[in-house]
């Protein structure tokens, strides 16, 4: 019978959220909102300490083992700057477990909602090369999209979401373990996958490389879909003011 | 009815505060008991660096570094730094260090003094591993010398020490006041002390003797952490259940430059 004093509670918390979400559901749901900002925000912290340990040896190799006197994959054309890569690292780190904290949680989430499901897996139907290639042209030409099309993404979003969050984080940070000499003493197939410690190097810098790119674009389209709506929306879940919370 | 809910809601805050701190005391209180508390476990970089030197000390809990052939042996060993240029070391290399002593001491039953003879007495042991400097470069050379493990059991460590620590002659060891030594001390937890590729080593790639800029006459080799963990030009290890009384109590000079004290990254 104890359970009859916390039915009001219940009960208020129900009529609380039929005042804000009955409305309208948010466009992003609050988990998806808040772990995106935390991810952009360790994204910037790995980006800067990223750079300041790449700098100190800037040359890519492959295989195993790689160094100045050996012969290289890539030299990239920037000087040789020791001395940034002991913060850099604190950093890296650190950034390293709050995102992937926030992706963990993201990820149960995304699987315990509808949300992979419905927000990020492509209609069958859509996944037509004439339809993305209008998509992509659409893009290309910078045509601003039609306020309705922000209800969801369409098929090239999807395509691109899903790549990055289930293909280039998995990859980066996979690439990130096999680096590390006390991790691979524990998972060898780590680094062997990779072709060695080097190899996961030049790997974990591409990827790295190719999620600046997709960051950039990303921001592109934001601007391009309407920066203010778009933004509010990831913030307050609404995008037009009016339509939030109070 | 208002009332009631932030009420409601400030008391299971306060609950959720309270457990939560007390969750995180235990833990703490745990994590330093097990060792997975490093010494530059302070300020917000702290945090990453405790959580990641926590995690993998529960991870490569008695892992071993992969072992290779010696066809794998790297053609290029590069050297980071010059050998030490005070007089004390250029004497002892000249002498082809037949008057260099490694003195062990701190909490163990039987401080001592080893020559070089005494340490390739020993049995010696040869390991071939990848060695990557927190720079970015690596390469894979066979080190040949004495198990730590080995020679700390011949000194017999006391239970309570926590810390192996090791100055070479590239670290003014000798200053008066522990809290004033620098340079490129380093000191490690008895998992990688007592771990079985770790090692005294005072040869390399087939040679008798390091060369000078590998660390000659003797150096550290932990394989399962960057190289700059590796201390060389050994002169002195003592053990401690303590480094907040050395340098700066970071647990390594290193850390004073800005470096992680624990490089397993």
């Amino acid at each position: 019978m104890a359970e009859t004093t916390y039915l009001p509670g219940l009960a208020i918390r129900g009529s609380d959220s039929l005042g804000s979400d009955s409305l309208e559901s948010p466009r992003h749901s609050a988990v998806v909102r808040v772990t995106h900002w935390i991810t952009a925000a360790t994204f910037v912290a790995f980006v800067i300490s990223g750079i300041a340990i790449l700098i100190a040896h800037p040359r890519l190799y492959w295989g195993e083992t790689g160094g100045v006197g050996t012969p290289s994959l890539i030299d990239l054309p920037i000087p040789f700057m020791i001395g940034h890569s002991g913060w850099g690292r604190y950093l890296h780190f650190l950034s390293a477990w709050v995102c992937v904290l926030a992706g963990v949680v993201y990820a149960i989430h995304g699987l315990a909602t509808p949300h992979f499901r419905k927000d990020l897996l492509p209609a069958k139907a859509d996944l037509a090369w004439g339809r993305i290639w209008t998509l992509v042209w659409n893009d290309l030409r910078l045509k601003r999209p039609a306020e309705e099309e922000s209800l969801a993404y369409n098929v090239v979003q999807r395509l691109t979401y899903l790549a990055v969050v289930f293909v280039l984080f998995p990859l980066i940070i996979l690439t990130g373990l096999a680096m590390s000499p006390a991790i691979a003493s524990a998972f060898p197939i780590l680094r062997e996958g990779f072709g060695g410690q080097q190899s996961a190097r030049t790997i974990h810098f591409f990827i790295a490389v190719a999620l600046v790119l997709f960051v950039c674009v990303h921001i592109l389209m934001v601007f391009l879909a309407g920066f203010t709506n778009r933004v509010r929306a990831m913030i307050t879940g609404h995008p037009a003011a009016g339509k939030e919370p109070s | 009815m208002s009332d009631r809910l932030s009420r409601r809601k400030l008391i299971t805050a306060s609950l959720a505060a309270a457990a939560g701190a007390t969750g995180l005391g235990i833990a703490a209180r745990l994590a330093d008991r097990y060792g997975l508390i490093p010494p530059d476990d302070g300020g917000i970089y702290g945090v990453g660096e405790t959580m990641t030197y926590a995690a993998q000390r529960l991870l490569t809990h008695r892992t071993l570094a992969r072992e290779y052939t010696r066809s794998d042996i790297s053609k290029v060993a590069p050297v980071k730094g010059e050998p030490p240029e005070n007089e004390t070391y250029q004497r002892l290399l000249a002498g082809g260090f037949a008057d260099w002593r490694l003195k062990i001491d701190g909490l163990v039953a039987r401080p001592t003094f080893f020559s070089f003879a005494e340490l390739k007495r020993f049995p010696a042991e040869s390991h071939i591993y990848h060695q990557a400097c927190e720079e970015g470069w690596s390469f894979i050379a066979e080190w040949v010398g004495v198990p730590l493990s080995y020679v700390l059991n011949l000194v017999g460590v006391l239970p309570r020490a926590k810390y192996v620590v090791f100055f070479g002659f590239d670290t003014n060891f000798d200053a008066a006041d522990k809290r004033t030594i620098k340079g490129k001390w380093n000191s490690i937890d008895k998992a990688d002390a007592w771990h079985p590729q770790t090692l005294l080593a005072y040869g390399m790639n087939g040679k008798e003797f390091l060369p000078p800029g590998h660390g000659a006459p003797l150096r550290l080799r932990i394989p399962r952490q960057l190289g700059g963990k590796s201390t060389k030009y050994l002169s002195w290890i003592t053990l401690t259940d303590t480094v907040k009384d050395i340098g700066q109590g970071f647990g390594a000079g290193g850390v004073e430059r800005g470096f992680s004290w624990y490089a397993g990254i």
